[in-house]
């Protein structure tokens, strides 16, 4: 039950308009940074406030939404906003990746593949790729416009002259349809091509910097690289998971003991309880 | 005032479930979804008047063009979404028949830094079926198809891309979607 002090889904109509011309305008031009008048929300900035916004103005009363935090279901970040929505919209909640009509992320895609009709909802610190290599709006937007990606280009050619290898291992730039450069938001680059061609709909939302932007089904993703330094989507090399014993997943680093002891579980809670649930059965 | 249609029911989760069903349609090019709801003066659609309910108010423009420039329809728009009532050069919606709302150059097209600052237009049309015009891009599997009234302005207008008008086209209660990212083949 829709807790009756609030309107349905937290934010005010008006709010939710404004959001959802934002959101039709991002998925008409995809990986393109439409600006929106954040609100403030019952959370600090840096805990997903652009993410909430967006699945306020997504939600309908029969959606069944998932939210994790860094492939978790059960952290602070995720338990928080899920029992969020539970209140101030009535939603069901699930920790199942395919029974969820909506599912709002930091900083992963679900092992699980996503299927046609689900919408990913990003949480974005930082939505603009080219930020740190010119931290003027003004210019960047003009960059964009013109298409002038030559400043990224040279960014990761850098990396390769120092370290032999482009470096960057989360928030891996992505050209989108072949136009626009995007920030895939600090996804480790191993989720990048989940990106590519995906059935279901993505949106972004950065609420501290007040953009929305938008992946629709079936877009072209492709990250950025050269010829002769192709992109590899890389993970913890040559380990799998202590718990479940998934090769393919993405895996977190968990530090055991003070005499350097470790393991290396998966990052997807969700994916890795299920594959231990089938495996005693 | 007379014979003033009523608006949403319940504002807050009609306006959501609707906007769910507009954004299906923009994610989903060709796709044609169906608006329930409520029902303004003619001769505006049922289809349009739920997503003119769901998307306009005080601060988006709206130019009614043709028979949709009419007295009850405007007292409809002014009781319900508070829109100011704009030629096509100043709107962010236009709501009418493709030859009413006339050569989509008149509306706001964006600019190279906000392309997001563009129309988006409401088309009547006669019937929305999914044969006709191939459509192709994002959103897109493989190839939709929809009747769409006038494909060779619309290749203009994708061509235009990142800049150009999205449009949403409705009949009745079916509404489909076109933005302009959407590439149109023969037919």
């Amino acid at each position: 039950m829709t807790d009756q002090a609030y309107n349905f889904a937290y934010l005010d109509e008006a709010t939710k308009r404004m959001l959802r011309r934002a959101l039709l305008k991002a998925v008409a031009i995809p990986g393109y940074q439409v600006p929106f008048s954040s609100r403030e929300m019952p959370m600090p900035y840096g805990w997903g406030t652009g993410g909430v916004q967006v699945t306020a103005a997504c939600l309908v009363p029969e959606d069944t939404l998932k939210v994790i935090d860094q492939g978790a279901d059960d952290t602070t970040n995720a338990v928080s906003i899920r029992s969020f929505f539970e209140k101030v919209a009535g939603v069901a909640t699930t920790e199942a990746t395919a029974e969820a009509s909506v599912i709002q992320t930091r900083h992963r895609i679900p092992e699980t593949p996503l299927h046609a009709g689900q919408i990913l909802v990003f949480q974005v610190p930082i939505p603009e790729p080219l930020r740190f290599l010119e931290p003027r709006e003004t210019e960047t937007r003009v960059m964009h416009a013109l298409e002038d990606y030559g400043l990224m280009q040279v960014r990761l050619y850098e990396d390769i002259a120092r370290h032999g290898e482009i470096a960057r291992a989360y928030a891996y730039p992505v050209k989108v349809e072949g136009r626009y450069v995007m920030d895939p938001s600090p996804i480790p680059k191993f989720d990048n091509p989940k990106l590519n061609m995906s059935p279901a709909l993505q949106l972004f939302g950065a609420g501290r910097e007040c953009r929305i932007y938008a992946l629709p089904p079936f877009t072209r993703v492709e990250s950025l690289d050269f010829e002769d330094y192709p992109f590899t989507p890389s993970k913890a090399a040559g380990q799998d998971c202590a718990i479940c014993g998934a090769s393919g997943s993405y895996l977190d680093e968990v530090i055991t003991d003070d005499a350097g002891g470790r393991m290396f579980v998966c990052s997807d809670t969700d994916y890795c309880a299920t594959r231990v649930q089938e495996a005693s059965a | 005032m007379d014979g003033l249609t009523p608006g949403f029911d319940h504002p807050a989760t009609d306006a959501a479930r609707a906007f769910r069903m507009v954004l299906d349609a923009m994610a989903h090019p060709g796709r044609i979804v169906t608006l329930d709801g409520p029902v303004a003066p003619a001769p505006c659609s049922q289809a349009a008047c739920v997503a003119l309910l769901t998307l306009a108010d005080a601060t988006t423009p709206l130019h009614l063009a043709g028979a949709h420039d009419c007295g009850p329809l405007r007292d409809w728009v002014a009781f319900h979404l508070g829109a100011p009532l704009v030629g096509p050069e100043d709107a962010t919606f236009a709501l009418g028949t493709w030859d009413a709302l006339g050569p989509p150059a008149a509306y706001r097209q964006g600019t190279p830094d906000y392309s997001d600052r563009s129309a988006t237009l409401i088309v009547e049309v006669p019937a929305l079926s999914a044969h006709g015009t191939r459509l192709t891009g994002p959103g897109i599997e493989t190839a939709a198809h929809l009747s769409v009234p006038d494909p060779d302005a619309l290749r203009g207008n994708a061509a235009r891309f990142p800049l150009g008008l999205d449009f949403l086209f409705t009949s009745g209660a079916q509404l489909a979607a076109l933005p302009r990212t959407t590439k149109l083949g023969d037919g």
